[in-house]
């Protein structure tokens, strides 16, 4: 029997990029994904449920399908973007009630996938300049966000703890870059400016777009239990990603930074939550020799995804950002479901 | 700057570096990793207090010519997966904090974290006699009160400032004569990568190499004609 999955965050960036991916998969029988929005990318064959942002009413779904494996890709990593009430609800209940109905009395779950964020580790100047797996924070989280994650983590730690025949696995992602996601960094480079703090030039580490999706389809298939850092190899000073990117570096000072960027955020000129100002001012390195260890391949390191955003960030300044008419995929379409072609019947 | 003993500096493998440390502004750090890497031509990491990356400017120049935040994942990394050289200053901010009267007086050398490091490691210790950066910038007295309100480990008053001005004087060193000597390295003969290993064992050893580093200086300092030309 095929894997049955059930995915949340369908209609984010994540969970349709980790469903198409998993579509092809012919090992894959059933494929449900959960969202609150109207999933924007085409998926071929997977069951879409709109539910509110908490999940209460996931484990009916659960009993209802009998998935086996449950990939949590709907964790908010970026408080800019909405409110702490919303963003608590999201990511600290919504796992919760997920954990609930996946551990529940004659639950069929065997896999539990969340994808978390280095987040977890903070930024701080006493931090190692690597962090393992095994690595506990410098200090307790500060910034509504950090908490957060730590809380969602502390959940799925305690879900294995009372789960052991369930394979857990949480995957760290450091800040991911590319042509579909948009993130705090994202954003300012897209505006063409980047914020820094004077006086400081952190390494930062980055991971493309493809390697996040290749990342979580691996674990998923091949059922990969444990925690893992993902990041793409080497740090990269944020004045060289400025440069790669081709964007102006605004500094900031390094005394009351708060209230000097707060007018400019204000005016929309840059984004700076306060996990990206810590960031721009120590950095941060993960230690993925574990992922490596258990068989994943980077298609890029960190400059590279630096590098093949500036590309498309390029490209897309020429041709524009809107999606171009793929005449391609249609005729693909066309001739899968069209009754006028002739399928020829196998056997 | 006069190099003793360069030779107990292993060419390959790491190594743990220890040093006295002083001078208000510690110069003796860049001066012993820029000497070794143009004796051996081999790159020394310096170990710094993490309060370093939190000033502009310091923190990142300090990383850029081979700073690396005091943590013990961070010299693991170096001494054992990379096989380098790191230097630290045991005596920590106790050292450089000293006043000109107190100067060449070794401070307790922390809780013997150096030790542990190196034993896990699975590297030696080299011991290095620093004579010169006393002299180079003497703290005359300290600004307590004011060093609290600043968030500062310290606050010194230096003969550099009396002479320069406040800022002047806290980038610019006396013409001090700078000696080294490198001391026998300390192997421990125990097993590497320990998660624990036993306080007394760690504690004796820090202070044998305590007692050997203050008996070099001292010998140096007898030796020594001139404070400016050695």
């Amino acid at each position: 029997m095929g894997r049955r999955i059930l995915l949340t965050g369908l209609d984010t960036f994540w969970g349709s990029r980790v469903a198409a991916a998993l579509e092809r998969d012919p090992g894959v029988d059933m494929l449900l994904g959960m969202g609150t929005g109207t999933p924007s990318t085409a998926l071929e064959r997977t069951e879409y449920v709109r539910a509110d942002s908490s999940y209460s009413l996931l484990s009916r779904i659960v009993q209802a399908t009998q998935v086996d494996t449950i990939v949590h890709t709907f964790l908010v990593v970026d408080s800019s973007s909405m409110s702490g009430r919303a963003l608590h609800e999201i990511n600290v209940i919504g796992t919760m009630n997920l954990l609930a109905a996946a551990g529940a009395a004659g639950s069929s779950v065997r896999h539990v996938v969340v994808k978390s964020s280095s987040l977890v580790y903070g930024c701080h100047p006493s931090d190692p300049a690597w962090f393992t797996e095994d690595t506990p924070r410098s200090r307790p989280p500060r910034s509504r966000l950090e908490r957060s994650l730590t809380e969602v983590e502390s959940y799925v730690r305690d879900f294995a703890d009372e789960n052991p025949g369930v394979t857990v696995s949480v995957l760290r992602f450091a800040n991911v870059l590319g042509r579909e996601i948009t993130t705090p960094i994202s954003r300012n480079l897209a505006r063409g400016v980047m914020p820094s703090i004077a006086g400081f030039d952190p390494l930062i580490q980055f991971l493309a777009e493809s390697d996040v999706v290749r990342c979580l389809e691996t674990v998923v298939l091949e059922s990969i239990g444990g925690t893992y850092n993902v990041a793409g190899d080497g740090r990269i000073p944020i004045s060289e990603v400025a440069k790669i990117a081709g964007v102006w570096r605004l500094p900031i000072s390094p005394f009351f930074t708060r209230q000097a960027a707060a007018p400019l955020i204000r005016l929309g000129l840059l984004d700076l939550p306060a996990e990206l100002e810590t960031l721009l001012r120590y950095g941060r390195g993960i230690d993925t020799t574990r992922l490596k260890a258990a068989g994943f391949e980077f298609s890029t390191t960190s400059a590279g995804a630096v590098e093949r955003y500036a590309e498309i960030a390029r490209l897309e300044r020429v041709i524009g950002d809107e999606p171009r008419y793929r005449y391609d995929a249609d005729v693909e379409a066309f001739f899968k479901h069209s009754p006028a072609v002739v399928r020829r019947v196998e056997g | 700057m006069e190099w003793d003993g360069i030779d107990n500096i292993p060419t390959s493998g790491g190594a743990l570096l220890v040093a006295n440390h002083a001078g208000a502004v510690p110069s003796d750090a860049p001066m012993i990793m820029h000497g070794i890497e143009t004796e051996l031509g081999r790159p020394v990491y310096g170990l710094a207090d993490n309060f370093f990356r939190t000033i502009p400017l310091v923190g990142t120049g300090w990383s850029r010519t081979g700073g690396v935040p005091a943590h013990p994942d961070n010299a693991h990394r170096i001494l054992h997966d990379h096989q380098e050289l790191a230097l630290v200053f045991p005596e920590g901010i106790k050292g450089p904090s000293k006043l000109v009267s107190e100067r060449y007086q070794l401070r307790r050398f922390g809780r013997g974290g150096f030790v542990e490091t190196a034993m896990r490691a699975g590297v030696p210790v080299v011991p290095i006699a620093v004579v010169g950066a006393e002299e180079s910038m003497p703290i005359l007295f300290r600004l307590p009160t004011a060093a609290k309100a600043l968030k500062l480990p310290y606050l010194p008053v230096t003969a550099n400032h009396l002479l320069f001005g406040p800022v002047l004087g806290s980038v610019l060193y006396l013409p001090a004569k700078f000696r080294f000597r490198v001391l026998e390295p300390v192997h421990f003969d125990v097993a590497p990568k320990l998660g624990k290993y036993p306080r007394g064992r760690i504690m004796e050893e820090a202070e044998a190499i305590r007692q050997r580093l203050q008996e070099a200086l001292f010998d140096m300092l007898a030796h020594r004609r001139s404070i400016w030309f050695g």
